[in-house]
């Protein structure tokens, strides 16, 4: 008797059930991943995209002779000492003649009246002029940073009912900015300044940017881009090519896979004696920090490196030197070509992971409140040897602060990093695509 | 006849493992020499002590003399590199590089400088595809990847790899282990062409092969030398009877 192929027998079925019920684990364990995902994503997104708009006021500011250059003369020195709050004063000034002239009423004080524009605005006036000492005398149209309160209002952080339990700010505030607003003097529009301006202080949450942040990171991933390659490569390279198999090989390559595993706080203690104690670098330096990052990535790009030198197979080895191919010939023409996608990419990992370290960063200093850009494009400060600080420090430093308005700026930062992650996947992949296409 | 290739006393040693025993034997200039003898003899590795390929082996071992035109090829004044320009090898499994056909036969005449200029490079190209035969199905496509031939056209890039280096022996591993008919007889010829500028040696499982395209025939048997003598020698009248039950298909 022959058995038919149209019944399915026992066995088959059973294997046909535990294959189904495999894939429905797999589906299972990708859903949650997704779900996962999407959670973190649009909490991130929610809470930190309005970082990306700010409120601005746009005012009318006279700017009197008599009260920023008593001599008249314009000189530099002596404008330069009148300080923001000379400043604050016209401003304030300004304002109320705004509001009288197109007509707003309001119960509030003078003072409180003030507070609707940021304490960064007397600082924003005060530079323009001293960058161009012929605005006094003459009234000028600047639109100015709106209080952290008043921004949070036209977010939706902040509601008339929670203005009323508020020391910093109150409704009628509130309703008078709403009436600047009609008039068209208030705007929410897109904030370039959260990506180019340094963090500012706790009072001044609307003015803190990522400008410092993002350089400083920069310059961290120059410092690991040119450290840990190449040294990473050649280091694979030779114990994977040319070092002879022994006990000092093994020793070593134990050794490695263990750095890799070693806590990032550790190679932050490490940079700390090394760089800062012992070769005193500058501490809170970008140079202190990409060293301190290029110690902990190089383990990640030699493993991976060494991963991809192996998965090359031997025969092209034997194919090049079978035709006389040195063996450095045959490691840099055809191993590594090969290799390439592979280091590419565990390169472009070990930089991700890198530029979202805060640990050790937080070691050698560079949690450093950084209210100035580093000098980095002046000729007698060091490119990197200026205090700066790096994408997650200053996320970590944000989210320390009191003002709810510097959650919004935290989650900010982190969509910006995200996005840095997703720009240097794209460049692994784009890399990849183009080395393989040429075999 | 001068002898091209002399080896004394050779004993190759993979870690414990004796993999040739005391081989003594000597090949021919503008000779084919055939290796025969019953998978995992030492035939392969036999040939790679030839053109030391063995040195990219860590635990491997050779011991004795091999002499290529009177000088020592393991002498440590000379460098493997020239040694496998002189040499030249191909593959018991082809293994051409993963880049164009072109590239694959340009790239030995290009580390060695063996062309002035880009005609002169095509042309060696031309000349090493024509003489594996190779040329007719390659010439429409030398920028296509040598990795995307068949097998047996991937066997025969190889092949005109290692000629168009111009080396002056010329080691095969089983060529025509992946040829239909039609290519092998098209190998078997260019066998028969390149003994007129050097000297091949050639391992293969196919007694007919062996006694179509050789003039000398070597016999291993378990890492020994059993018997080496002229092809005809060798498939008619063998002397030791190991030879003979190989040859006749009763070990192997
Ligand atoms: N790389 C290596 N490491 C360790 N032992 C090896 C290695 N290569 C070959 N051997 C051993 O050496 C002996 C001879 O192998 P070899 O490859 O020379 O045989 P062969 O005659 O070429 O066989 P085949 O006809 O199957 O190709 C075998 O016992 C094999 O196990
Ligand atoms: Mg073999």
């Amino acid at each position: 008797m022959t058995r038919s192929l149209l019944n399915v027998d026992a066995r088959t079925a059973k294997r046909n059930a535990s294959e189904k019920r495999f894939r429905g684990y797999g589906l299972a364990a990708i859903f949650v991943a997704v779900l996962a995902l999407i959670m973190l994503m649009t909490s991130i997104l929610t809470a930190g995209l309005s970082a990306f708009q700010q409120t601005y006021i746009t005012i009318d500011v006279a700017l009197p002779e008599d009260q920023l250059d008593k001599s008249g003369v314009r000189d530099p020195a002596a404008m330069a000492k009148v300080t923001t709050i000379r400043y604050a004063k016209v401003l304030k000034q300004a304002l109320l003649a705004q509001l009288e002239a197109e007509g707003i009423t309001t119960t509030l004080s003078d003072k409180d009246v003030a507070k609707i524009l940021s304490k960064e605005a007397a600082a924003t006036v005060r530079s323009r002029v001293l960058a161009n000492p012929d605005l006094i005398g003459t009234t000028i149209r600047i639109e100015l940073l709106a209080s952290g309160r008043i921004d949070g209002f036209y977010k939706g952080r902040v509601t008339m009912a929670s203005a009323a339990l508020d020391g910093n700010t109150s409704p009628e505030a509130l309703q008078l900015v709403e009436q600047l607003a009609e008039r068209g003097w208030v705007e929410t529009k897109f904030n370039w300044a959260f990506l180019t301006a340094p963090d500012a202080s706790d009072q001044r949450p609307e003015a803190a940017g990522l400008g410092v942040a993002i350089l400083g990171s920069l310059y961290m991933m120059f410092v690991v881009l040119f450290l840990a390659l190449p040294i990473g490569v050649a280091a694979s390279v030779y114990l994977e090519e040319f070092a002879p198999k022994n006990r000092w090989t093994d020793i070593i390559e134990v050794n490695i896979a263990n750095l890799a595993a070693v806590p990032s706080i550790v190679y932050g203690i490490l940079g700390l004696a090394i760089f800062i104690n012992f070769a005193q670098l500058n501490q809170s330096s970008p140079l202190v920090g990409g060293l301190v990052l290029t110690l902990m990535t190089l383990p990640t790009i030699i493993i991976s490196t060494r991963a991809a030198l192996k998965s090359v197979p031997p025969s092209i080895r034997d194919a090049a030197l079978g035709v006389g191919a040195s063996k450095m010939q045959s490691v840099f023409h055809h191993v590594l070509p090969l290799a390439a996608p592979g280091i590419l990419t565990g390169t472009i990992i070990g930089l991700a992971q890198a530029l979202g370290e805060t640990a050790p960063l937080l070691l050698i200093g560079m949690v450093a409140f950084v209210r100035e850009y580093p000098a980095a494009y002046t000729s007698d400060a060091g490119l990197f040897g200026e205090a700066s600080t790096a994408l997650p420090v200053q996320v970590f430093n944000w989210t320390q602060r009191a003002d709810p308005a510097f959650v919004e700026r935290a989650s900010g930062a982190i969509i910006t990093l995200l996005v840095f992650l997703l720009f240097m996947n794209a460049i692994a992949i784009y890399l990849r695509r183009r080395f393989e296409r040429r075999w | 006849m001068t002898s091209k290739i002399s080896a004394q006393n050779v004993q190759v040693f993979y870690g414990d493992n004796h993999a040739i025993k005391d081989v003594n034997v000597e090949i021919a200039d503008h000779e084919v020499t055939a290796f025969i003898g019953p998978s995992g003899c030492g035939k392969s590795t036999f040939l790679r002590t030839i053109n030391r390929m063995n040195d990219t082996i860590d635990i491997c071992r050779v011991t004795g003399d091999i002499r290529i035109d009177g000088e020592d090829i393991y002498d440590p004044k000379v460098d493997p590199v020239q040694l496998r320009a002189k040499v030249g090898m191909v593959f018991q499994k082809p293994n051409p590089f993963p880049k164009s056909i072109y590239d694959n036969v340009a790239y030995g005449p290009k580390i060695h400088g063996l062309a002035q200029d880009k005609a002169a490079l095509d042309e060696i190209v031309e000349n090493a595809l024509r003489k594996a035969a190779l040329w007719n199905e390659a010439k429409d496509r030398l920028d296509a990847p040598g990795t995307g031939l068949s097998g047996g056209q991937q066997q025969r890039l190889c092949i005109a790899r290692a000629i168009a280096t111009a080396p002056e022996v010329l080691l095969m591993d089983e060529p025509c282990s992946a040829l239909d008919p039609i290519a092998t007889a098209q190998v078997e010829e260019l066998i028969d062409e390149l003994r007129q500028s050097f000297s091949v040696v050639i391992v293969t499982h196919s007694m007919q092969q062996a006694a179509r395209v050789s003039q000398k025939t070597a016999f291993f048997h378990l890492g020994n030398l059993v018997e080496f003598d002229d092809t005809d020698k060798i498939f008619t009248n063998p002397e030791d009877p190991r030879t003979e039950s190989y040859i006749s298909g009763r070990i192997g």
